[in-house]
């Protein structure tokens, strides 16, 4: 059986907190903050990292249970996390639902007939509210939880591979990504067309992450301390950047060859295109470079915040779409000027970094007053979820 | 929102390389309702209308769902096509302009494939204006089938002997979060450059009206007013996108112009 690391990476908190902030910052439509987010200067964007280390930490935190307690158990223990993200996307879809009744009943403009088209659905509530539960229909950028279940739903045989035979469980894993993109496999969505995020083509990232997490991490520290393989990803994302300045300003697209175009688009995010994955890669191997796993920093105030909101992330998570909801409704209804961007992006982060805090408290002293556990259940699981 | 355009203006500074390359034609003539340093948009050259205009009789086919169209009894009158063809009529002294219509809401592209043979055939135009994506958005239709709708609609219209340029869908700010426009609005631009046909960024135009506040596009009313001074500016700057393209040299023959050969 492989290894399993016994610490918690802190970096892995820190960077998936980022992450949570970046998927708001981008939830938000028209946001002008989120011009700083990653997603305006590359391929990829906070999904690919918020997936990787979501593989990442499920075989962290279930496979010292699988290894310790046993299949059954860490199955269990893995369905009883899919559950729980399944209440919470129900909980986001209700808060959708009375968004877009207000928005219904409030918002007329003859301009507009045809995209208040979009409201319709609320005239056969019993056709997309069960498709709703099913997943099939999923509104705008509510995307991302389904996709973590159906992830979680075959996390416990592939994790059950892993740590039996790594290489094979990953090339498993690459075969469904090719499989999936040979024969265009996919789940289907309400009322037409595909998953938005194709799962048998983003669970490469996450068992990757969950393979890095098994001991894959130590294994590729050759390749990714490299000068060369640094030094090809720092061109690789030279390369994208220069290619996304052309999404902005089209008269530099005049310098791009046709055949590079050609090659590269369309760049597939329903897919998980390689050209994503690749960037993904080169940030990662960029920044495990800058950022050693005992940097100070990482203790300091400064990464708290961060690493407070990557700890909780599913709560953090939906908090976040609800407040992009929020923050758009602001827009709409009170001001859309630059300051007032500013001002719900910041307060935005604010709250969320504020509910990290609080729900750590939570767990403090819930833990004190349940008295000492028994230490069978306790290993990877104080303080920490997948 | 004036500071994404700060934001727009700040970077090319820093890339630099944007000053060498002469701004687009449109620039010089701003009206009320065009927008400083519009720079989304595509522009390609239109040779059966050049041919057309230089016959005297310019024949055009709108292909579009419901943000083509106005409610209302004088709605016809005051929505997009028929402002188009007034500015092309007022542009184009002793050019006989028709612009026919073929708009129903609530039409994908896959869907508006239908009937195009017949409505070509019946408007025998030298271009074809196709405004689509919005609805495609909405149904989340597969983006690949998007795509191909597209390819296949260029191929019909080009082989009935007509140009084409692209409309993209309507900023609507109320909608932002409930419609995904962005892959389709990438798809329609991507099919665009692939297949030299012109593309009328409507998006980010309207986009750029609410930032500047030419128009609160937030507002809720039952009026038309302003959804009738909208599609006059519309039509407006499509006219001048018309006439742009027409008028910019055209490499080779038609043959040169199909990608991949």
């Amino acid at each position: 059986m492989a290894p399993v690391p016994t610490e918690r990476d802190l970096r892995l908190d820190l960077f998936r907190g980022l992450a949570l902030w970046l998927i708001f910052l981008d939830h938000i439509p028209s946001n002008l903050v989120s011009w700083v987010t990653i997603r305006n200067y590359g391929f990829s964007d906070a999904t690919e990292i918020f997936v990787f280390i979501s593989g990442y930490t499920a075989a962290f935190v279930y496979g010292r249970a699988m290894a310790a307690s046993g299949f059954i158990i860490a199955s269990a223990r893995v369905l009883k996390r899919a559950w729980q993200i399944y209440v919470a996307h129900v909980f986001l879809f209700a808060i959708y639902l009375a968004e877009i009744s207000y928005v219904s009943h409030s918002f007329d403009n003859p301009l507009y007939s045809e995209e208040m088209g979009v409201l319709n659905f609320l005239n056969n509530p019993d056709v997309t509210i069960i498709q709703a539960l099913l997943l099939k229909f999923k509104p705008v950028n509510m995307d991302v939880l389904p996709l973590y279940i159906v992830l979680l739903l075959w996390f416990a045989p592939i994790l059950w591979l892993l740590l039996r035979s790594p290489s094979l469980a990953l090339l498993v894993s690459a075969a469904i990504y090719t499989l999936s993109w040979m024969f265009e496999w996919n789940l289907p969505a309400y009322p037409s067309g595909d998953w938005a995020f194709n799962p048998l083509a983003w669970q490469l990232l996450f068992v990757f992450g969950a393979w890095c997490a098994l001991g894959g991490a130590g294994r590729l520290a050759r390749w990714t301390k490299s000068r060369v393989v640094v030094g090809l990803a720092f061109c690789y994302l030279a390369f994208a950047f220069s290619i996304a300045m052309t999404w902005y300003f089209p008269m530099l697209g005049a310098y791009v060859p046709s055949i590079v175009g050609e090659a590269i688009y369309p760049i597939d995010k329903t897919n998980l295109d390689v050209l994503r994955i690749l960037h993904f890669l080169s940030l990662a191997v960029i920044t495990v470079r800058l950022v050693p796993p005992d940097w100070p920093a990482l203790k300091s105030p400064l990464c708290w915040p961060a690493i407070v909101c990557g700890r909780h992330s599913l709560e953090i998570f939906c908090l976040g779409v609800f407040l992009s909801f929020a923050g758009h409704f602001v827009f709409t209804e009170v001001s859309n000027r630059v300051f007032m961007h500013v001002v719900v992006s910041l307060s935005g982060i604010a709250i969320m970094v504020g509910a990290g805090a609080l729900i750590s408290w939570y767990r403090r002293i819930e833990r004190q007053g349940s008295g000492p556990r028994p230490p069978a259940t306790k290993p990877g699981y104080a303080g920490s979820e997948a | 929102m004036k500071g994404r355009f700060i934001f727009l203006l700040a970077l090319p500074l820093v890339v630099g390389v944007c000053q060498i390359v002469p701004g687009p034609a449109w620039a010089q003539a701003l009206t009320e309702c065009d927008v400083p340093n519009r720079q989304n948009e595509i522009d390609f050259p239109l040779p059966q209308v050049k041919k057309a205009i230089a016959a005297k009789h310019l024949n055009v086919l709108v292909l579009g769902a419901g943000s083509s169209q106005l409610p209302g009894p004088s709605g016809a009158k005051n929505a997009y096509p028929a402002r188009l063809q007034q500015a092309l009529s007022a542009r184009l002294p002793g050019v006989e302009v028709n612009v026919a219509t073929d708009v129903k809401p609530t039409r994908t592209a896959v869907e508006m494939l239908k009937t195009l043979k017949t409505s070509l055939a019946d408007a025998k135009p030298a271009l074809m204006i196709w405004q689509t994506a919005t609805v495609d958005a909405m149904q989340a239709v597969d983006p690949d089938q998007f795509s191909h709708a597209l390819d296949k609609g260029i191929k019909i219209a080009r082989s009935a002997g007509s140009d084409v340029i692209f409309i993209n869908p309507q900023y609507s700010p109320r909608t932002e979060s409930m419609i995904a426009l962005a892959t389709y609005v990438e798809n329609l631009r991507w099919v665009a450059l692939q297949h030299e046909v012109p593309l009328f960024d409507r998006f980010n135009l309207m986009k750029a009206w609410a930032d500047l506040g030419t128009f609160d596009l937030y507002s809720a009313t039952k009026k038309l007013d302003m959804a009738e001074r909208v599609h006059g500016c519309l039509g407006g700057l499509l006219a001048d996108l018309v006439l742009e393209a027409s008028k910019a040299s055209v490499p080779n023959t038609d043959s040169g112009r199909e990608p991949g050969k």
